[in-house]
């Protein structure tokens, strides 16, 4: 029995291939975006995660010298005899690898992702020759080294670990240590870490890697993109099963009135649902593994450039990803039908299968999309004013994007009904009305359209206004032309006393990582500056902040530091014992932590004994070239050590130019989903079509015309709809700077305006919808008289 | 599984932890224990490392004002993984250190770790101080200050010596087993003790008596060999027992026995003249260890009933075993430490 009714129903699929391939395609599209967006998230992820588990970083505390220089042996050894449970670490670079030295025999349990298992062997790694553990492609990289090494998959990308005595011989670091971690638990009886190694500071674990947090923006971006893709890809399935539906209720009524019950029909009906998306969903999981290998590498060299995050430009094929991405499949599927299955279990039993009587049930359908429409609208207005945090942040996108969805055919047909009212001529009456009544078949396909165009407008406007912010931060903070960093004192003095003679200005750059407010500050001492006074743009100020900063009674600081400790112009913090007023509040973009500014002076009075290990020079461009090369030669400083202002923007530029290579793969692929919603929408509805414009023909407008007009009503509703959705791409943008930004990272994007970036969303557009229709309109043209002249010798 | 762990698990670690992880026969390298040694002091109260394994061993009865005992536990164990010492980071001896603190109700556990070749670790005869990181003693051998703390405990014990050094077996050449495996091996059983213990309900003054244990080894077990039992017993009248069973792979055991009367004369017996029998078994920590024991030697009249203080006196370390406090009771009162390892 069952399986007659399943042949009844899957024989609507045979006769209409279209809509199955529709059906298919679509949320195999839609669960593809979303499980390759997610897969190079979670690869992502999991490459901070090794990272974070191989250094212990934002876990465990630790101890770092004030000055960042090594930490002796003998502080170590101290330290342990006073009672503190610290675990020594070095770390360097070798042939492009991080090598990492830890002690086993002290590093807290879990730290590592190394499981030295059963045939690992603690003889082997203690030995002089050592072992060293990293993955495939660190250990080619290694390979040269005299060294013994295993390949673990999890180790960090560019990352190797050994043990503390191999690594300090292979970085050449004899003796040495660059941090302490110190363990969870700590004996009784300890002494306090200020009378056993005063030059050490405690750094609090965050829990959480920062690399991770950085990057968060990141990947928020990306999420959205995932999840707005995804929508647009449901939006298609609904109208492919709400058409399917619509189209096989005579089969429907049919059959019930054969004596099949709703319940079966409806579960028979959910079944072979079920059985399509599971299929479209594995299509959809290896079409976004594929678009995730594709996108990896472009995301793990952005992310390295920008953030210094390592991530593995393979991707590892994870289980968790077919299970999701099925799921989303199914969900998605679960989502888009349940309209049509509510329809099914309402209908009356003898209803008929009626164009007609479907635009009814649309109008009355369409009041109820009204009704949600503006109760989602309100409900955004309300988020706007009153919105914090992220989830209000999120709630405000979806519920701005669903509602201006939901809201766009009832504004178009008002629109085309103004329209319709000023239209002179017959013909261009019969066109606006022709276009009114084609309207609810293509609303969704338009709906996916504008939420494409919106998630774009949105997205390269945050992408760009990060971007021109972030160079314009650049300038702001590397002002001087050249930067140059010393190892010691000496070499500090050395480059001092040569440079001076030929160099504008010498800044000294120093800083010390304090806590304020409970908060992890790094606190900088600079000198009163010109370079300072004019480049800095201060967010808000009091009267003379910079007058105040060099007097020595005023301090400025970042914008994050100011959100999190809720601290405003005018307020008092003490740094030390002395007080100090807040002067001023500046961006700080991309900072995980805050900063604060005071003066050089002052700086030198609180913290006598941190020395500037760095310095910024002010010189002429052109000289910038030959002073690096002199410097290299004369005074044998590394090239690292020297930073050419112009290469960092250069390089920053670049780095934003990969981004944008992201974006805009993402920002095509979507337009090209809802160009093919709108090439689908088209195609089932030309069958329809027939009946509608074979009186118009018959009345002596030519196919050739027939077909012109079905080309530009696509257009004209695709242009009606790129121009409402750039207000609310705009929007988009807005909440995501302003709110979601704000709430994630705490620093708030002001945002920029891309007027030649839009106008080029909208010609895109255009061509999508023109593509979309043009292959409909063609048939249409080419339509057998017979066919058209069959609608008036048989009713269907 | 956590990665120290496993990384220890390897360890060719100590005697006591049955005889796994190839502490078998081999010794190459290593240099190994003959009889007839002359021992040379201070020198040998410091670090052998030329030797596979050494420790210092410190156990105490205790008592309060009030009568409360409790038991104490001080151990440095030396693990070489491979002969001689190394220079900083790159030094192959390990070393580790186990302290417990035992009352009726409670055991309190801390472990050490640290690599030789630093400092943070080591056994330095003269002057004479065994440490790794805050943990010490030190002193003359003949009065010590003793020192440990754990994330829930800490002490400070002051000891004096009142007897000789006692030499097990031949002469401080203890034989472990038929096939000939042996260690030399030397205790001061005579310190009187004194101090505060802290923990978790306030600090408690203490006195009472402690045993030091010193041994060192380059194969002190035989493959066939699965673990052992360690008795150190001080009766009421002042005489001392040491007693060990190594038990074998067949059922059978290799004992061992040192009589130490109280004036501090000593008499070693071979093989078959000390017997423990376990007379009750626990489960703790999913294990069944016998905590009541018929103890015998019947070449002194000896036939006691040892109890432990506190069943759950398991050592839950790196490499697990119980360790604890014990009554006596039978031919002989009196009190005194037992250890079991190689309990699966």
């Amino acid at each position: 029995m069952n399986r007659v009714i399943l042949a009844g129903l899957l024989s609507h699929w045979r006769r209409n291939l279209l809509q199955l391939i529709t059906l298919l395609a679509g949320l195999a599209l839609a669960t593809a975006l979303w499980s390759g967006v997610q897969a190079v998230n979670v690869e992502a992820r999991a490459s901070y995660d090794a990272a974070a588990a191989t250094l212990g970083e934002g876990r465990y505390d630790q101890l770092l010298r004030r000055d960042g220089q090594p930490i002796a042996l003998a502080t170590y050894v101290k330290l342990r005899r006073a009672g503190w449970l610290v675990s020594p670490v070095v770390q360097g670079q070798e042939a492009g690898i991080r090598i990492i030295g830890i002690d086993p025999l002290t590093a807290p349990g879990d730290l590592g992702p190394v499981q030295i298992g059963e045939d690992a062997d603690l003889q082997a790694f203690l030995s002089y020759t050592g072992q060293l553990f990293a993955n495939a492609d660190s250990a080619k990289a290694l390979r040269d080294l005299a060294t013994e090494i295993i390949i673990v998959a999890d180790i960090a990308p560019g990352t190797a670990i050994t043990d503390i005595g191999v690594a300090q011989r292979l970085l050449g670091k004899p003796g040495q240590i660059d941090r302490l971690i110190v363990a969870p638990a700590q004996p009784l009886r300890q002494a306090a870490l200020a009378e056993i190694a005063p030059e050490l500071s405690r750094q609090v674990a965050q829990g959480g890697s920062d690399v991770a947090r950085l990057t968060d923006s990141f990947h928020l971006n990306l999420t959205a993109f995932g999840l707005l893709s995804f929508s647009v890809g449901i939006f298609i399935v609904n109208g492919a099963i709400g058409l399917a539906f619509e189209q096989r209720r005579p089969v429907v009524r049919t059959l019930r009135a054969l004596g099949v019950p709703l319940r079966r029909l409806i579960l028979i009906m959910a079944a072979e649902l079920a059985m399509m998306a599971l299929v479209a969903g594995l299509i959809g999981v290896s079409l976004g593994y594929i678009l995730a290998s594709v996108l990896l590498p472009d995301v793990a060299a952005t992310l390295r450039g920008l953030y210094g995050a390592e991530v593995a430009g393979t991707l590892t094929l994870r289980p968790i990803w077919w299970l999701s991405g099925l799921a989303i499949a199914l969900g998605g599927t679960a989502i888009a039908a349940s309209g049509a299955f509510w329809q099914l279990a309402q209908m009356p039993l003898l209803a008929g299968a009626q164009p007609r009587a479907q635009v009814m049930a649309a109008g009355r359908r369409a009041r109820w999309q009204a009704v949600l429409a503006v109760a989602l609208l309100l409900i955004a207005l309300v988020l706007a004013f009153t919105a914090q945090g992220l989830v209000a942040g999120f709630a405000l996108l979806a519920s701005m994007l669903i509602g201006a969805a939901l809201a766009l055919p009832m504004v178009l047909d008002r629109i085309l009904a103004f329209a319709q009212a000023r239209a002179r001529d017959v013909r261009s009456t019969w066109f606006w009305a022709d276009t009114r009544q084609q309207l609810p078949g293509l609303s969704l396909a338009l709906m996916a359209l504008l939420l494409a165009l919106a998630a774009n407008v949105g997205v390269s406007t945050m992408v760009s206004s990060f971007r021109l912010t972030f160079v314009g931060f650049l300038d702001q903070r590397l002002a001087s032309e050249l930067y140059v960093r010393a190892d010691s004192d000496e070499m500090a003095e050395g480059i001092v006393s040569y440079v001076s003679p030929r160099v504008d200005t010498i800044l000294p750059i120093q800083s010390v990582d304090v806590t304020m407010r409970g908060q992890p500050v790094e606190v900088f001492g600079n000198r009163d500056h010109a370079t300072y006074r004019d480049n800095w743009t201060l967010l808000s100020s009091s009267p003379a902040p910079w007058d105040n900063v060099a007097n020595g009674t005023a301090i400025l600081i970042n914008e994050q530091f100011a959100r999190r400790a809720d601290l405003d112009i005018g307020d008092t913090i003490t740094l030390g014992t002395t007080p100090l007023d807040i002067a001023g509040i500046y961006g700080d973009y991309g900072n995980p932590i805050g900063q604060a500014v005071i003066n050089e002076a002052l700086f030198a009075q609180l913290y006598p004994n941190v020395r500037p290990a760095r310095f910024g020079l002010r010189l002429d461009d052109a000289d910038v070239p030959i002073l690096v090369r002199d410097m290299a030669r004369d005074l044998q400083i590394p090239e690292t050590h020297l930073v050419n202002q112009a290469q960092i923007k250069a390089f920053s530029v670049g780095i934003f130019d990969r981004t944008f290579t992201v974006t805009q793969a993402l920002n095509v692929l979507t337009l090209s989903v809802a160009g093919f919603a709108m090439l689908m929408s088209l195609l089932t509805l030309a069958a329809m079509r027939v009946p509608q414009l074979a009186p118009a023909w018959a009345m002596g407008m030519t196919r050739r015309s027939l077909g012109r007009y079905e080309l530009l009503r696509a257009v004209l509703l695709a242009v009606l709809t790129a121009i409402a959705a750039l207000p609310l791409g705009l929007l988009l943008s807005w909440a995501l700077l302003d709110i979601v930004n704000v709430a994630a990272f705490g620093w708030k994007l002001p945002m920029f305006l891309f007027p030649a970036e839009y106008a080029k969303l909208l010609i895109l557009a255009l061509i999508a919808a023109a593509l979309a229709a043009l292959w409909p309109a063609w048939q249409l043209s080419r339509t057998p008289p017979s066919d058209l002249l069959k609608v008036f010798s048989n009713e269907r | 599984m956590n990665g120290k762990i496993a990384v220890l698990a390897l360890l060719p670690t100590a005697v006591f932890a049955q005889g796994f992880a190839g502490l078998g026969t081999d010794a190459e390298g290593f240099a190994i224990p003959r009889p007839d040694r002359v021992f040379d002091f201070p020198t040998d109260h410091g670090a052998h490392p030329n030797y596979r394994i050494e420790w210092w061993y410190v156990t105490a009865n205790l008592s309060t004002k009030a009568g409360e005992d409790y038991g104490l536990q001080w151990t440095l164990f030396r693990s070489a993984l491979a002969p001689d010492e190394g220079d900083g980071w790159t030094s192959p001896q390990v070393w580790f250190a186990h302290a417990a603190v035992t009352r009726a109700d409670a055991h309190y556990v801390a472990e050490r770790f640290s690599r030789g070749g630093i400092g943070q670790a080591g056994v330095t005869a003269e002057p004479f101080l065994a440490w790794i990181d805050d943990w010490q003693l030190t002193g003359d051998f003949d009065s010590l200050n003793m020192r440990a703390t754990g994330p829930d405990f800490a002490y400070d014990m002051d000891l004096v010596a009142n007897g000789p050094l006692i030499f097990h077996g031949e002469d401080g050449y203890s034989v472990k087993s038929a096939s000939g495996q042996a260690s030399y091996y030397y205790s001061q059983p005579f310190y009187d003790i004194a101090g505060t213990l802290d923990l978790p309900g306030g600090e408690i003054a203490v006195t009472g008596q402690a045993w030091l244990d010193r041994e060192w080894s380059s194969q002190p077990l035989a493959d066939d060999q699965t673990g052992w039992d360690w008795f150190s017993l001080s009766f009421d009248d002042g005489a001392k027992l040491m007693g060990f069973r190594l038990r074998q792979t067949d059922g059978t055991s290799y004992t061992s026995a040192t009589w130490i009367a109280a004036d501090g004369t000593s008499t070693a017996y071979a093989d078959g003249a000390f017997a423990a029998t376990p007379l009750n078994s626990v489960t703790t920590a999913g294990r069944d260890i016998p905590t009541r024991w018929r103890v015998t030697l019947p070449a002194r009249n000896v036939d006691v009933t040892v109890a432990a203080v506190f069943d759950d006196a398991w050592m839950d370390t790196t490499v697990p075993y119980w360790e604890g406090p014990v009554r006596v009771e039978g031919s002989h009162a009196g009190r005194g430490y037992l250890e079991m390892t190689g309990y699966e």
